[in-house]
């Protein structure tokens, strides 16, 4: 059986964000990167099934972007994941969800894998299209937001979320692909033996143009600050201040303390 | 600009959330046409084509039927806008007639100019502007981005078929857990997100609520990270709460956090990130150091 990952390296989203020179999207400088925490998930629920399995499965982690994604892919080859790809396009950030989608495939057809896991979105991006999107290209089943995962043989029994704390079972044949939700497992962290081991592993590189040229099908402006709507007020200073400040503000505007 | 607005289902009812389908209908203007697979038994009034399927024969959740089916009314009526709710329905469906169509989509969208669409991103921290480069596109619209606007009229039912096999298998809905705790009645709420750090420091929090009289909530991470039971957890996938003064305790304030407590009458926030965007609802954003910050204040309550 043979697995595929699709992880992207997303910054760490409690960084200052400040819009590139065309403002299209973030200026990258300064940025710390992270994995996508969705992919986090996608990752544990792999190894799991090939823990699952006894091991059989071969488990293949992908990521599209410059060098500085393979510490993302490191990562997830210490969590358990076999072989990586790496599929090197530094300008990622410009490229958007249906040329993502498109390398993917291009990749991913050429080796027929059973299954194929993603995040149901990017933290950064969060267009939640560019799994379901793979699925399209490669014309195979896919369902999304999984809080719970089942495979016996060649049969992926999916819980997904719906909206208030409804979820909906669907049962789907192998080759399929599924997009993991917050929570779906308990994502485990790497260790020290492991983060050697995964030093040995296989990371091949691909050349993005290589793999597919598709045209983007959209394009992105005004990366910015929202407008402030409200009118709220931001307090900053020492704790003692902040203390009585606050007290001083729920006395006056709110009914509930006296 | 001709429109298709694509409603949802669930166990026989129109969800409401497709109102604000038709609220967005209104805000951008043009001919809107509707595409549901749903009952014949309860369908929106509507002054324009709606093409219905019939869930009892294909289901609620059939996303390769659904899509072929709506590929059906897309070519019916040429829309240049197919427009979904951002929701489980639409999130799984909409990339499948984009694919299909080759046609660029733009998701999670709160407003629009011209021919470009608003959309947040980097956790809502940021937004920026999205245009389609190809002449027919699709949109998910951001649950409660758009007001919901009840229609007038009676629609042209018209009823779609198919006989594409599914590749998914429908097992049925599972129903909500019941909630031990009650946070809609509180009148105050103390919510813990994963600023606090780990999950010792809940104890921190809890005692902030205490000394308020309050309830404990919390961010979904708290809950998925297992510090604190589901119960607890307020948002889009936990419980809604409207409290007279709602504490938000390290939470940047993440779209499907803001659902379940934006209406709180008084919204208090501790973020050490000024830029945050719970700023974007709070009446005060205190820029501190949750640890040091709430136990300060706990001790002055107490
Ligand atoms: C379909 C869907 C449904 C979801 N449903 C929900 C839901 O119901 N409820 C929900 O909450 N989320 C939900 N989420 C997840 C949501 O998108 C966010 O991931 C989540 O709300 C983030 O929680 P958080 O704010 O606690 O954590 P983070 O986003 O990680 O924020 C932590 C915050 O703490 C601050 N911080 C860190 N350290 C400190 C410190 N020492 N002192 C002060 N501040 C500090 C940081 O600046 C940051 O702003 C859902 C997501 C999806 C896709
Ligand atoms: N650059 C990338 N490299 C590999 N996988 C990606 C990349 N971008 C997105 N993905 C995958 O697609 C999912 C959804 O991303 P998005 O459509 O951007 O919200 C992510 O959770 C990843 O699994």
């Amino acid at each position: 059986m043979k697995i595929l990952v699709c992880i992207k390296q997303v910054p760490d989203m409690e960084s200052h964000f400040r819009p590139n020179g065309s403002a299209t999207w973030f200026d990258e400088s300064d940025l710390a990167f992270r994995m996508n925490e969705y992919d986090e998930y996608a990752v544990e629920e792999a190894v799991k099934l090939k823990e699952q399995l006894g091991g059989e499965p071969e488990i293949t982690v992908l990521s599209i972007g410059p060098d500085r994604v393979i510490e993302a892919i490191k990562k997830a080859l210490a969590i358990g994941c076999d072989r990586a790809v790496h599929i090197n396009e530094s300008a990622v950030a410009s490229k958007e969800p249906w040329q993502i989608a498109s390398i993917i495939a291009a990749y991913a057809r050429s080796i027929q894998f059973d299954l194929v896991f993603t995040g149901m979105q990017s933290q950064d991006r969060g267009s939640a299209q560019v799994g379901v999107l793979v699925a399209e290209l490669l014309g195979i089943p896919s369902t999304t937001t999984l809080v719970g995962f089942a495979y016996a043989d060649g049969v992926v029994t999916a819980t997904r979320e719906l909206e208030g704390g409804v979820k909906g079972k669907v049962r789907l044949k192998t080759p399929a692909l599924v997009t993991c939700q917050l929570g779906l497992n308990s994502p485990r962290y790497p260790t020290l033996p492991n983060i050697m081991k995964a030093r040995k592993k296989e990371i091949t590189t691909f050349q993005a143009g290589d793999l597919s040229s598709e045209p983007p099908l959209t394009g992105s402006s005004s990366f910015r600050h929202p407008e402030k709507k409200g009118s709220g007020v931001v307090l900053e200073g020492s704790v003692d201040e902040l203390v009585e400040k606050v007290i001083v503000i729920l006395k006056d505007k709110t009914a509930v303390l006296r | 600009m001709k429109l298709l607005l694509v409603g949802e289902y669930r166990e026989g009812r129109l969800l409401d959330t497709s109102a604000e389908l038709f609220g967005f209908a209104a805000a951008i203007g043009g001919d809107a046409s509707i595409f549901l697979v749903g009952s014949a038994e309860d369908v929106p009034a509507f002054s324009g084509a709606l093409y219905l399927v019939d869930a009892g024969l294909y289901g609620e959740y059939n996303p390769e039927v659904h899509k072929q089916l709506l590929l059906k009314a897309v070519e019916e009526v040429n829309p240049d806008l197919i427009v979904f709710i951002h929701s489980s329905y639409g999130w799984d469906l909409a990339p499948r007639v984009a694919a299909s169509l080759k046609v660029a989509q733009v998701s999670e969208v709160i407003g629009f100019a011209d021919n470009a669409y608003e959309v947040g991103c980097c956790n809502a921290k940021m937004h920026r502007n999205v245009t389609p480069s190809t002449s027919k596109a699709v949109i998910t619209i951001q649950a409660g981005a758009f007001p919901a606007l009840q229609s007038e009229g009676t629609p042209l039912v018209k009823v779609l078929s198919t006989d594409v096999a599914s590749t998914t298998e429908f097992l049925g809905y599972e129903p909500a857990e019941a909630k031990d705790v009650n946070l809609a009645k509180a009148e105050i709420v103390v919510s813990a997100g994963r600023g606090i750090g780990k999950k010792e420091n809940i104890e921190v929090i809890r005692s902030l609520a205490k000394a308020f009289g309050g309830e404990l909530g919390a961010s979904r991470p708290v809950v998925d990270a297992g510090w604190i039971d589901h119960g607890h957890q307020v948002g889009s996938t936990g419980q809604t709460v409207a409290p007279k003064l709602y504490v938000a305790c390290g939470i940047s304030g993440s779209i499907q956090h803001l659902a379940g407590m934006k209406k709180s009458g008084f919204i208090l926030a501790i973020n050490k990130d000024k830029d945050a965007p719970i700023g974007e609802v709070a009446d005060v954003l205190v820029v501190a150091d949750v640890l040091q910050f709430v136990p300060a204040l706990t001790a002055k309550l107490s």
